[in-house]
């Protein structure tokens, strides 16, 4: 019976655990979100992480717009070729830009820089006893921390996503004209004849969630850890893939509710 | 001691981490414009105790008054006053690497809008002053000061904002001894001009007899001794002075692995 039941309770715990844990960050997310709404405000800190994030992340999420949208026009062309559709690339090329690439690459790319920064810095604050200091220091550690971190994020995503969908277009469009043979005036036609502005309106919200996804589960983690440096470690790790797994299964949800009839 | 209010008062305080019991029924009351010493092994719960005090950890049990204010009773905002009255220096220094010396300094200052950023730095300047610090000590970054000077800063963040309770942990520990003794000057100097009343942590007795009116023992969870500072060594309890003197054999096992 026992042997039975053992596996029963493991996985109740874990499913319970696993409650527990998203109720925590969920509260986190809403202390940290209603810092922003009440005095004081941080804005020299709001500033320095919005160039943190935006400023320096632009030759990462650059350079894989780029690459995403030339690879994109070569195989779509291999594709569409087969049944004559060869017409079809610059379309294509835009609409997986603008929907899905462009926001869940760079979220990805963001992820990996800043989930990790935000991590180990918070968790090396909380380690050395700097939040406990900022506490007794007639600040609260949530608004100056946190609060401006999250802002950060929901502003610099979208803007980076902007920047990788105009270049992810240039790359398709670099490929389609020096090595697929299509006229360049023709090639930027048909790009923005199929544009819709829902099309890059949604994967601006989309990056503005997956921006703050990023930004929260870097302060989480960095919150919780203990143990020195092995325990900043570990929330560093815990950071960033716990935010690209919740990016790509939020990306499934909001498209969902974007674009399902 | 007994005729007037303590500064602070907990009774029966209690916390335990897990399975783990740190604190298991603290009383001790501390009077107002006097240094307590509180004494224990690494690891007795000794910086637990004042993080409970300072609102940084919640016990499971018991109560902590400041200025007869049940403080864990009070409201958020209430807390946040009394947080505005306390200084404290942490054991391993606590200061924001990522902010120059003067404004780690003045950030308490800068925080409740007692002054401005254009004249934080000649505050800074000042206070460094007090505790020993040239000015251009002030445009460093943390980490290029030696574990002196840490102890110094933080001592001078702790003091910037002239508090009327101010706790010290481990002021002196991992010092040479002539550092040691020139913090505790300057602990001494401090608490003095600011009228304060300080709670230090120490494992060093020279430095305890120096910093400390009142000296109390903390072990296995509990006060187990509390008397004049002056006499520790010969208080005639044998933990105390098995731990002041640092005997190995006595009332004190140390829990090594058997
Ligand atoms: N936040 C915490 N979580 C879990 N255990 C803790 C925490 N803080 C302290 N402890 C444990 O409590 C005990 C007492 O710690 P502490 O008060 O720091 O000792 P000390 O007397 O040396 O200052 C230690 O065994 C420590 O591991
Ligand atoms: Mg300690």
């Amino acid at each position: 019976m026992d042997l039975l039941l053992n596996p029963v309770a493991a996985i109740g715990r874990a499913v319970l655990g696993a409650c527990r844990t998203v109720g925590a960050v969920a509260l986190f997310a809403l202390e940290g979100v209603s810092h922003l709404l009440r005095p004081p405000f941080y804005g020299r800190l709001f500033l320095r992480h919005l160039a943190e994030i935006a400023y320096f992340s632009l030759p990462v999420v650059a350079l894989t717009a780029v690459f995403t949208g030339m690879v994109l026009a070569l195989q779509s062309y291999t594709g569409f070729a087969r049944f004559n559709a060869e017409g079809a690339v610059a379309n294509v090329v835009v609409l997986s830009i603008t929907r899905e690439l462009g926001p869940v690459l760079a979220g990805l790319m963001v992820a990996g820089r800043i989930g990790a920064a935000f991590a180990a810095e918070i968790g090396t604050m909380r380690v050395t006893d700097q939040i406990d200091a900022l506490t007794t220091l007639s600040t609260n550690p949530m608004k100056y921390l946190v609060a401006p971190r999250l802002l950060a994020g929901v502003v610099a995503l979208p803007f980076l996503v902007v920047v990788a969908d105009i270049l992810g277009v240039m790359g398709g469009w670099l490929i389609g004209t020096t090595k697929l043979g299509f006229g360049s005036a023709g090639y930027l036609k048909a790009t923005f004849d199929f544009l819709e502005v829902m099309d890059v309106v949604s994967g601006l919200v989309k990056a503005a969630v997956f921006g703050f996804v990023i930004t929260l589960m870097g302060c989480w983690c960095g919150y919780q850890s203990k143990g020195g440096a092995q325990g900043v470690g570990a929330a560093t790790t815990t950071a960033v893939v716990s935010a690209s797994i919740l990016i790509l299964a939020l990306d499934y949800v909001l498209t969902e509710m974007f674009f399902a009839r | 001691m007994t005729a007037q209010r303590p500064k602070i008062r907990l009774r029966g305080l209690s916390k335990a981490f897990g399975e783990k019991k740190v604190l298991d029924g603290v009383d001790l009351d501390i009077r107002a414009g006097h240094g307590m010493v509180i004494l224990g092994g690494s690891g007795s719960g000794k910086s637990v105790t004042i993080k409970c005090i300072l609102g940084l950890i919640t016990p499971d049990a018991g109560s902590i008054e400041v200025d007869g204010q049940d403080v864990l009773a009070m409201s958020r905002r209430e807390r946040e006053a009394l947080a505005d009255r306390i200084g404290m220096l942490f054991q391993n220094g606590a200061l924001f690497d990522s902010l120059p010396v003067w404004e780690n300094v003045c950030f308490k200052l800068l925080a409740q809008k007692r002054i401005t950023r254009a004249k934080a730095r000649d505050k800074a300047a000042e206070v460094l002053a007090q505790v020993g610090l040239a000015a251009s000590v002030g445009d460093l970054s943390p980490a290029e000061l030696s574990g002196g000077m840490q102890k110094r800063v933080g001592l001078a963040r702790a003091i910037a904002a002239e508090p009327d309770i101010i706790f010290f942990d481990e002021p002196t520990t991992g010092l040479d001894p002539i550092m040691g003794a020139v913090i505790d000057g300057l602990i001494v100097d401090v608490v003095k001009r600011l009228g304060a009343t300080a709670v230090s942590i120490t494992h060093d007795m020279a430095s305890a007899r120096r910093i400390g009116d009142d000296a109390a023992m903390l072990h296995k969870g509990r006060i187990v001794w509390t008397g004049p500072a002056a006499t520790l060594g010969e208080t005639g309890n044998a933990m105390v002075d098995q731990f002041a003197r640092g005997d190995r054999e006595g009332p004190i096992q140390m829990e090594l692995r058997r």
